[in-house]
């Protein structure tokens, strides 16, 4: 496998530098919504959905940017563009699949401000990623959130049957929690380009 | 529509000193946590993010405050998101301009700012509800809470991990670099140990209000 062949992006930007546990990019939502499996499956699908829409559109935004040579005004440029498409995932949603709309309900809005959706138009812009790659990259970055957020609430619904000290309730434990995922997930390290 | 009515707050010490303290953004309400993990591997790099998110957060805190009243309501979150990034861009090219290294270092994280919900947090919940004034101090105020609290996390992680402060070897050649505190996991746990910290002082303050308040109580 070379270095910009479509699988490898994929698995890179979904295992190896995993976008919560290896790059911090979505750690609100990871922190906020990882207390219950079910919402947090419901967040990692809606995630991965606005993602691929937002990194289609910002392919073909930053083609008209470069055209024009008016690069300065990118990154106005994706944060509209990702608050408008969420608007409209969020307008189709209702419109044509109800019942996933109100599964999803107050997580839609919220995904406008998750950092991983701007870091993936950030960074297939700046690897020069073709509009394959682009979209095996942002695929493969939410599903490695999905990854991330199932396996954090996982151990939180564990965690919520055993006794812990009173003062590493709530955020402090969720941290160490998130630090031993993130340190296992080293061990995949090896597997990619340091860069990628 | 004009915007939301002012409940105008007296200026004090206070403003400043909520966002230190009291209302610290990243340690008590748990706010712009991706920076905060990332970029505070080394204390450098975490000073220069947060001076960076301080500059957004005043200059952007003071043009919503500016024009509070003629932003419409319908559209105020739109119009926060660009205001504050055209700011994030001058920082941006700023950062480019005055070191390419540090601009290197943190990477994709400036232009993050954008996303920072502790910026937006302020704008919404403060700077346009406020005047100009009480918005400029508590802008100064929260991001120098945010900024202690990147240095916090940055100065240990660069101690443990590198041996160094400020890129300066603090102990001999023979100390033994704790690697994984300036790699990804480290940023989790040096976090997780400052909130045990802060949780540990807040719940010894309340237990010794509660052992105050009961004699008071009896009598």
């Amino acid at each position: 496998m070379t270095a910009d062949s479509v699988t490898f992006i994929f698995l890179n930007a979904a295992i190896v530098n995993n976008f919560v546990l290896a790059m911090f990019l979505g750690i609100c939502p990871f922190l906020g919504v990882s207390a219950k499996r079910d919402t947090a499956w419901s967040m990692g699908l809606a995630v991965i959905f606005v993602m691929l829409v937002s990194s289609i559109c910002a392919y073909g935004i930053n083609w008209m940017l470069t055209r024009f040579e008016i690069e300065y005004l990118r990154l106005i440029c994706y944060i509209a563009v990702i608050a408008s498409s969420v608007q409209l995932v969020e307008m189709t949603m209702k419109k044509y699949s109800p019942t996933l709309f109100r599964a999803l309900g107050i997580f839609l809005p919220l995904i406008t401000t998750n950092c991983a959706i701007l870091g993936v138009a950030l960074f297939q812009t700046s690897r020069e990623y073709s509009f394959v790659q682009s979209l095996s990259f942002s695929l493969g970055a939410g599903v490695g959130f999905t990854i991330a957020l199932m396996l954090m609430a996982s151990m939180r619904q564990q965690l919520e049957l055993h006794k812990v000290p009173s003062i590493s309730q709530g955020a402090a434990m969720t941290m160490m929690l998130a630090g031993l995922l993130s340190l296992s997930f080293m061990g995949f390290a090896g597997l990619g380009s340091s860069h990628g | 529509m004009p915007g939301l009515p002012d409940t105008t707050e007296k200026v004090s010490l206070d403003t400043f000193l909520r966002g230190l303290w009291e209302e610290n953004p990243v340690f008590v309400m748990l706010l712009g946590m991706c920076p905060v993990l990332a970029v505070s591997n080394t204390a450098i790099n975490a000073l220069a993010m947060g001076l960076a998110s301080t500059f957004v957060l005043v200059a952007s805190n003071t043009l919503v405050s500016l024009m509070r009243h003629f932003i419409p309501k319908q559209v105020r979150i739109a119009t926060y998101i660009i205001i504050i990034a055209t700011f994030v861009t001058m920082v941006d090219y700023a950062i480019q301009a005055i070191s390419l290294d540090l601009y290197n270092a943190l990477g994709a994280f400036i232009q993050l700012i954008v996303v920072n919900c502790m910026i937006l947090g302020r704008a919404e919940a403060y700077a346009s509800k406020q005047p100009l004034g009480a918005t400029i101090i508590n802008g100064v105020g929260i991001g120098a809470g945010f900024t202690l609290a990147l240095l916090s996390l940055g100065v240990v992680r660069e101690i443990l991990g590198m041996g160094s402060l400020f890129g300066i070897p603090l102990f001999g050649d023979s100390f033994q670099p704790w690697v994984v505190m300036i790699l990804p996991p480290g940023g989790f746990f040096v976090l997780g140990a400052w909130l045990l910290v802060f949780a540990w002082v807040k719940q010894y303050r309340e237990q010794r209000l509660d052992q105050q308040e009961v004699p008071q109580h009896d009598s």
